[in-house]
């Protein structure tokens, strides 16, 4: 199965890289733009055959290694 | 006394510090490889600076699976003193050794150059030769060095007296214009509840003869040569 894990960092914290790319989107010409915030994509493929399954594994992993719940948080997605 | 440097894949500051132990303080070094699982009769043990397994992930992020960090961490919990320099103390955060995480730096700006930093705590074993409210010149060269806890933890960190090295300007004023990446207030430096763990931003063994601008980084290693010394008598 797959799935697909998505990290951001928190709404408290700071992201000068999203700053930076919502800066040069408005010097783009994109002046609608008001805020950026960059973060992470990750597919795993595993040998879990049932969703549920797949979902625990997969959040544990994320909560362990993928992002740092410290300041980032992540949404975790099983593909059907 | 021995100070062992630990040496990942991607480290760049593991010479530097051997060379600030052993040739500058004249005591015995040890360079240890990430997969070694035994520190080498340690006294001391330093994080080095660099880009550990490439800041694959996140800085720091990879090191902590390195089969030598469950030496480290149980050295540490034995009281042993652990001193993370840069990406070291990068690597002892995502460890869990000590509280908190750093993200990019305010306005994305790699800083590379000499600062001034306050000593805020001298009862470490890497400040113990410092005086209170010490101003030392160390280099620091970092893009991710915005220390960042939650208002929960950083007000521990400031109740037990945890933040130990501040960016201050010359006269040891800690300002905002001093704050050279963003750092929740100031900081440039934790240690640990028990105190024997430090972490840090700014390079002291990048500043220890007077050829590289600074000799002021020598007080943190022979720090760990006193507290080490008032021990054992």
């Amino acid at each position: 199965m797959k799935a697909r894990v998505y990290v951001t960092l928190k709404p408290s914290v700071f992201d000068p890289q999203g700053r930076v790319v919502a800066d040069a989107l408005v010097t783009l010409g994109y002046q609608d733009v008001q805020d950026v915030r960059q973060g992470k994509f990750f597919e795993v493929e595993l040998s879990a055959t049932d969703a549920a399954t797949a979902k625990t594994r997969v959040t544990e992993m994320a909560d362990k290694l993928l992002a740092n719940p410290v300041i980032e948080s992540y949404r975790v997605e099983v593909l059907p | 006394m021995k100070f062992s440097v630990l040496v990942f894949p991607g480290s760049n500051s593991d010479y530097d510090a051997f060379y600030a132990a052993s040739a500058v303080i004249g005591e015995d070094a040890a360079l240890v490889w990430h997969k070694d699982t035994d520190l080498q009769g340690a006294d001391a043990v330093i994080l080095p600076g660099g880009f550990a397994h490439g800041d694959y992930l996140r800085t720091g992020a990879i090191a902590r699976f390195s089969p030598i960090m469950a030496a480290v961490k149980a050295f540490a919990d034995r009281g042993g003193p652990v001193l993370g320099i840069c990406n070291g103390f990068q690597v002892l955060l995502e460890a869990g050794m000590l509280p908190g995480a750093m993200v990019r730096n305010d306005r994305i700006k790699f800083v590379s150059r000499l600062v001034p930093v306050r000593v805020e705590q001298t009862d470490t074993p890497f400040t113990a030769a410092c005086a209170s409210r010490q101003v030392l010149h160390m280099p620091v060269a970092h893009g991710e060095g915005n220390y960042y806890a939650d208002p929960e933890t950083l007000a521990a960190l400031e109740a037990n007296r945890q933040v130990v090295f501040r960016y201050s300007d010359a006269a040891g004023e800690v300002t905002p214009a001093s704050n050279i990446n963003g750092s929740l207030n100031n900081i440039a430096g934790i240690c640990n509840r028990q105190r024997n763990v430090v972490g840090l931003m700014p390079h002291p063994e990048r500043a220890t003869e007077a050829q590289l601008g600074s000799a002021d980084g020598r007080v943190i290693l022979a720090s760990a040569v006193k507290a080490l010394a008032s021990l054992s008598r």
